[in-house]
């Protein structure tokens, strides 16, 4: 990264429950730049306190030490420009699908027709104009995710938070997926946090894959993805991801014992 | 009959569920369109020609019972009273003083109870100080507080209008409780990272969260208002149908108080079917399996 004023910047964070007695350690001194317009995947084995960092981010839970800043502020509690995708789509099931899309901006006291055409525009951005006053139960897993991602993106947020998002779906509905998000992002650019445990996933979204290591939680290891062209199908079939992906793989099923492990480039 | 029979409720249900993730976009839409008319049709049909055998059925065995020398009324003469009460007015009356009852003490216990509810599952403070209380008055059998109720409240409409509303105040607050404890953690989570407050979060996550739990426990409390009414009518009243029966239990006059059974049961079940179509108007957003 040669940027300077980092979008993300986690410094020494620190995270820590109570477990009974014990306490477990989610995270453990884990600090990361990410540039304006990045974005960043993130990958790792189950409990390396991948969802954590981004519950930090988003303001859900608060770091037991450290700092989280977003544009040089310290994050306190959620907030309309850090917008985040669960995994489990968490769209409200008594509205529709363009309710959902205009959740927050009602929240925000957007006026009614502006709201209804802000809405209509990030409808159509994911192509579900013809869903638009369906209820959720009626819409796939698919279809489900990407109105989520048109409530998220409809407040405008500068950094889109997704927490294994494409989790849930099925190969070839994540595939249409992760295309149809580069898609969406490479139209409307934003900084992307993006947790996945799907190498090919990281690999395939990422301009950054960032590895981490379980217990405790730390960066283990950072992955330039530079393909300059267009993400689809050639590249996903092509030497270079193959090897990217090889890299990635190692770095995850791979580690070594917790004290063996390699400290993080110092380009993060 | 259960009130909280969700499943049967389900059964009407047209749109068959599609697993989510594992349909593709085009998928889940297009087995819904296809979704059988026809079965769909004899479905709902074969249930509705068992329910009216089973109903002739019924009135068949009372009748054979009635002739064979129980001391029972035939239908005819159950009929024919029923008639006669209808004419003269009494049937008419005794059902409006019924129905006043009920639904005044039934709406003051919904209305107390939705507020209390929500209340207690948003602070955990009040929680605490209202739980035991109503944990406590839950034990008592409604009826049990008529004497007391009568005693400190005179023998007029108050102690019974009381008891109703103690009766379906505790079954709808818990459920309302029930409700908002109950709400998905990820949608509040959702909510607040779209920016909404604690108030908005209540008004727009919270209360449409719960709705399901609050109507399936207005059910309840219509049950046990109902219940409450006409066992309080029978301890003390000049009117209604529980009333009605006590007076005719004097007279051994059977047939009406067939007459007041049966009313109390066409009556409950009214009731209980309008509550069933509000609640599925307005949750017809919830999945059901």
């Amino acid at each position: 990264m040669t940027s300077t004023t980092a979008k993300i910047s986690v410094q020494g964070v620190t995270k820590t429950f109570a477990l009974g007695r014990d306490t477990f350690t989610a995270l453990d001194d884990l600090s990361l730049d990410i540039a304006d317009n990045e974005f960043v995947t993130v990958v790792g084995p189950s409990g390396c306190g991948k969802s954590t960092l981004l519950n930090i981010l988003a303001g859900l839970e608060e770091p037991t030490a450290g700092l989280a800043l977003v544009d040089g502020v310290p994050v306190s509690g959620p907030g309309p420009e850090r917008g985040v995708i669960f995994q489990q789509y968490a769209l409200f099931p008594w509205l529709t699908v363009r309710q959902n899309v205009e959740f927050g901006l009602r929240t925000a006291g957007v006026p009614k027709a502006e709201r209804r055409r802000r809405a209509e525009h990030f409808i159509a951005l994911v192509g579900l104009e013809q869903f638009a006053d369906a209820l959720p139960k009626t819409l796939s897993g698919g279809m489900r995710q990407r109105c989520a991602i048109a409530r998220a993106y409809a407040v405008d947020p500068s950094i889109l938070l997704m927490d294994e998002p494409f989790g849930a779906l099925d190969a070839l509905t994540r595939v249409k997926l992760q295309e149809q998000l580069l898609d969406t992002w490479s139209k409307d650019k934003r900084t992307v946090l993006f947790i996945t445990h799907d190498v090919d996933e990281a690999v395939f979204l990422a301009n950054r894959v960032i590895v981490m290591a379980a217990r405790p939680g730390r960066v283990y290891d950072v992955i330039d993805v530079s393909w300059t062209t267009a993400r689809d199908e050639r590249f996903r079939l092509s030497p270079e991801f193959a090897a990217l992906r090889n890299r990635v793989w190692h770095s995850v099923y791979h580690q070594d014992g917790p004290t063996a492990a390699p400290q993080p480039s110092t380009t993060i | 009959m259960s009130v909280l029979d969700k499943r049967g409720a389900g059964r009407r249900d047209p749109v068959p569920e599609t697993t989510p993730g594992t349909s593709t976009d085009s998928g889940a839409v297009n087995a819904a369109e296809r979704a059988p008319r026809r079965s769909r049709a004899g479905r709902r049909g074969l249930p509705l020609v068992l329910n009216a055998v089973s109903i002739a059925l019924g009135i068949a065995i009372w009748w054979a019972l009635a002739s064979a020398g129980f001391k029972l009324p035939t239908p005819p003469e159950v009929v024919a009273r029923a008639r006669t009460l209808i004419d003269n007015g009494t049937l008419g009356k005794d059902v409006v003083a019924s129905l006043t009852r009920v639904l005044i003490g039934f709406a003051l216990g919904t209305a107390v109870a939705i507020p209390v509810g929500f209340l207690m599952g948003w602070y955990a403070v009040l929680r605490g100080l209202i739980e035991p209380w109503i944990q406590f008055f839950r034990t008592i059998p409604p009826l049990a507080i008529i004497p007391l109720a009568v005693v400190v409240m005179g023998i007029d409409e108050t102690p019974k209008i009381f008891v109703i509303f103690l009766a379906a105040f505790l079954a709808c607050v818990i459920s309302t409780f029930q409700g908002v404890v109950s709400v998905d953690r990820t949608l509040i989570s959702a909510a607040r990272v779209l920016g909404a407050k604690d108030m908005t979060i209540f008004v727009r996550v919270v209360v449409p969260a719960s709705t399901p739990f609050i109507l399936v426990g207005m059910r309840v409390g219509l049950g046990s208002a109902w219940a409450t009414l006409v066992a309080a009518e029978l301890v003390a009243a000049q009117q209604g149908l529980g009333y009605r029966m006590q007076n005719a239990e004097l007279y051994y006059d059977l047939p009406t108080i067939f007459v007041g059974l049966i009313s109390i049961g066409i009556l409950g079940l009214l009731m209980d079917r309008i509550l069933l179509l509000a609640e599925r108007r307005l949750t017809a957003w919830q999945e059901r399996r």
